[in-house]
């Protein structure tokens, strides 16, 4: 639909929190937890974090959770019954004040999820996610979304999306029919824009730093590069927490768990970076060194998914860089492939 | 019946337990709904998810053929968790099956056609499965070669179906031992099977090689079925890697841009030229 643009006074903002928070009892947003800021369900505006760049972990988990259960079993011995979990009634669930490139993430775990064949806890989660988020007024140097499609201000993904502007107002674009029902709950606190508003001028200056095609040809073209991976990924320690922090990293494990009476299948977060991903229960390893592991990442995000799934699977918002515990900046092994 | 949880396996019942060879068995499964047994169909060459409730799941192929109805068969080796638990199924014990996944041997293009298959260790299976479906159309082919080899007499796998093969007029089996693998009484060859496949001096005409087996057997057996003349479009091989989904979303079965999973796990040799050296 044709966005709607309103304007807000910023001191409103508690208000709609309240009456969101009235209608939709799951309403998450960022919370600071010492240095980390966390996505969590608050009880009122004064919970939300007041100056935040981006909450520490993605917002994936709202519709694709650590831990999903897929199947539950009861176990008697000769009488097993099992039954899958019902995805009919997850709760409608409020996004408030995440950033672009998070809302702009599910684009990436869509296109998996939703493939040929639906993921149903993916999908039943997602639609049931209301996104409202708050375009960016600064940045860090670890941030590189224009560098990847995106912008502070890209408003794929959210239903309503929020820019602080001059004067202690906030522009406020309702962007989807979803947006437009939301809004309704506090349509008295808006009002229209009398002279259009310059949002660029509000946002987070990003410079691109990099050609995303650059990326994405020398990538596709780089695989038998050893040497480069080898290097880029030399001190990598495989331990994974750039996959967990990722808005689109979507691998996953299937596990079970019982205690003897009865089970359930799960769903698990998993990485590449993992040395046992791979690992057949021969003792072979098609990726059996980490330079190989690397390239997985990079190709994955950089070279299957542009040309399988018509999506570039990162919307540098930085993460991984910032959890790196050996300081690899994928910002700069990207501008390193580009320049090849 | 679509399931709308794609991760839900069909129920199982264990019909029949066959003991192949040392920690190797062969499970026949039917369905215990029996609405699922009507909808259910594959094509030789898919493989499944098979699960023991508790425990997991672990990747098979099929190895039935898709011309005998009712029921699929699954061989495995004990190995890891999965496999120790379900090597100690019995028969009538329930377990699950998700499937079937993946691409399909082209069988209808090979009418007409002299077939070879050349076989190595736990890698029969999914050959198997497309052996029987090709004796059971048996008039569609010329002629049918089966070169089989094992580490020893004792892992020899199906080995009634050997015997079997072995007595049919229509089908040219050799059996091969790894050198130190033989018994007694061992009237088969003795040596790796590269190596007896060269000295059988196949011929490339008209004849399509379907090979299986673990990666150095592949390795040193395409060399030699080039030689002989046969074009990377006339060999076939069947791939495995590690999977979790089989739905080509949980992202690790890949081969550069292939997924196993879902453009595989059958592959020709010009399709598996084209992929990096990744699995």
């Amino acid at each position: 639909m044709e966005p709607i643009i309103k304007i807000i006074k910023s001191a409103s903002l508690a208000t709609i929190v309240d009456k969101l928070k009235g209608r939709y009892p799951r309403l998450y947003a960022p919370v600071k937890k010492q240095e980390l800021v966390e996505l969590e369900v608050i009880n009122g505006f004064n919970d939300i974090a007041q100056d935040y760049l981006l909450t520490t972990q993605s917002v994936k988990k709202l519709a694709f959770p650590r831990v999903e259960k897929i199947l539950d079993y009861t176990l008697q011995k000769g009488n097993i019954q099992q039954q899958s979990p019902d995805t009919s009634n997850f709760p409608e669930t409020v996004l408030f004040g995440i950033r672009p490139c998070d809302a702009s993430g599910f684009r990436s775990l869509t296109a998996i999820f939703n493939g040929d064949k639906p993921d149903e806890f993916y999908k039943s989660r997602y639609e049931k996610l209301i996104i409202i988020s708050f375009a960016c007024n600064k940045a860090d140097a670890y941030c590189f979304c224009t560098s990847v499609g995106g912008n502070p201000g890209n408003t794929e993904g959210s239903d309503i999306q929020f820019t602080p502007v001059d004067n202690d107002e906030m522009l406020v674009e309702i962007l989807t029919e979803k947006g437009k029902a939301v809004a309704d709950l506090f349509s008295d606190l808006l009002s229209d824009c009398d002279k259009p508003v310059d949002k660029q001028a509000y946002l987070a200056n990003v410079p691109v730093v990099f050609d995303v095609n650059k990326v994405i040809d020398n990538t596709t073209k780089s695989f038998n590069n050893e040497m480069l991976w080898i290097n880029q990924s030399l001190r990598c320690i495989g331990c994974g927490a750039c996959a967990f922090v990722c808005p689109t990293c979507a691998c996953f494990d299937i596990q079970d768990e019982q205690n003897m009476k009865q089970g359930a299948r799960l769903r698990l977060w998993d990485s590449c970076g993992f040395s046992l991903f791979t690992l057949h229960t021969s003792g072979h390893n098609p990726r059996h060194i980490q330079s190989h592991r690397w390239r997985q990442r990079l190709m994955h995000k950089f070279s299957y998914m542009p040309e399988q799934l018509k999506v570039v699977g990162c919307e540098g918002c930085g993460r991984c860089s910032r959890a790196c515990p050996v300081d690899m900046n994928i910002k700069e092994h990207l501008l390193q492939i580009a320049e090849l | 019946m679509e399931n709308k949880n794609i991760y839900e396996p069909y129920m199982m019942r264990i019909a029949k337990i066959t003991d192949e060879a040392p920690f190797v068995k062969t499970f026949r499964l039917e369905f215990v709904n029996p609405q699922d047994a009507e909808n259910f169909s594959f094509h030789t060459g898919q493989f499944g998810e098979y699960s023991v409730y508790g425990e997991g799941e672990s990747t098979f192929c099929i190895a039935s053929p898709h011309t005998r109805k009712g029921y699929i068969e699954c061989t495995f080796r004990q190995a890891g968790r999965v496999t120790g638990e379900l090597a100690s199924l019995e028969v009538g014990d329930s377990m699950g099956f998700r499937g079937p996944y993946g691409n399909i041997f082209p069988v209808e293009e090979w009418k007409g056609k002299n077939l070879l298959f050349i076989a190595g260790g736990i890698a029969l299976p999914p050959m198997r499965s497309v052996i029987w479906t090709c004796l059971d159309t048996r008039e569609n082919f010329k002629d049918v070669t089966i070169l089989y080899g094992a580490k020893s007499v004792n892992d020899l796998v199906y080995k009634h179906e050997l015997k079997e093969w072995e007595e049919r007029p229509d089908v040219k089996l050799v059996t091969t031992v790894d050198p130190g693998g033989e018994t007694p009484e061992w009237k088969g060859e003795v040596g790796f099977v590269p190596t007896v496949l060269d000295n059988m001096k196949p011929n490339p005409e008209n004849t399509i090689a379907i090979v299986c087996g673990p990666p150095v057997m592949i390795k040193f057996t395409f060399p030699v079925l080039e030689k002989a003349g046969f074009k990377d479009e006339q060999i076939y091989t069947t791939l495995e890697n590690r999977m979790k989904c089989g739905l080509g979303k949980c992202g690790r079965c890949n081969v550069g841009k292939v997924f196993v999973c879902k453009d595989g796990p059958v592959f020709s040799r010009t399709q598996l030229k084209e992929l990096p050296d990744e699995y």
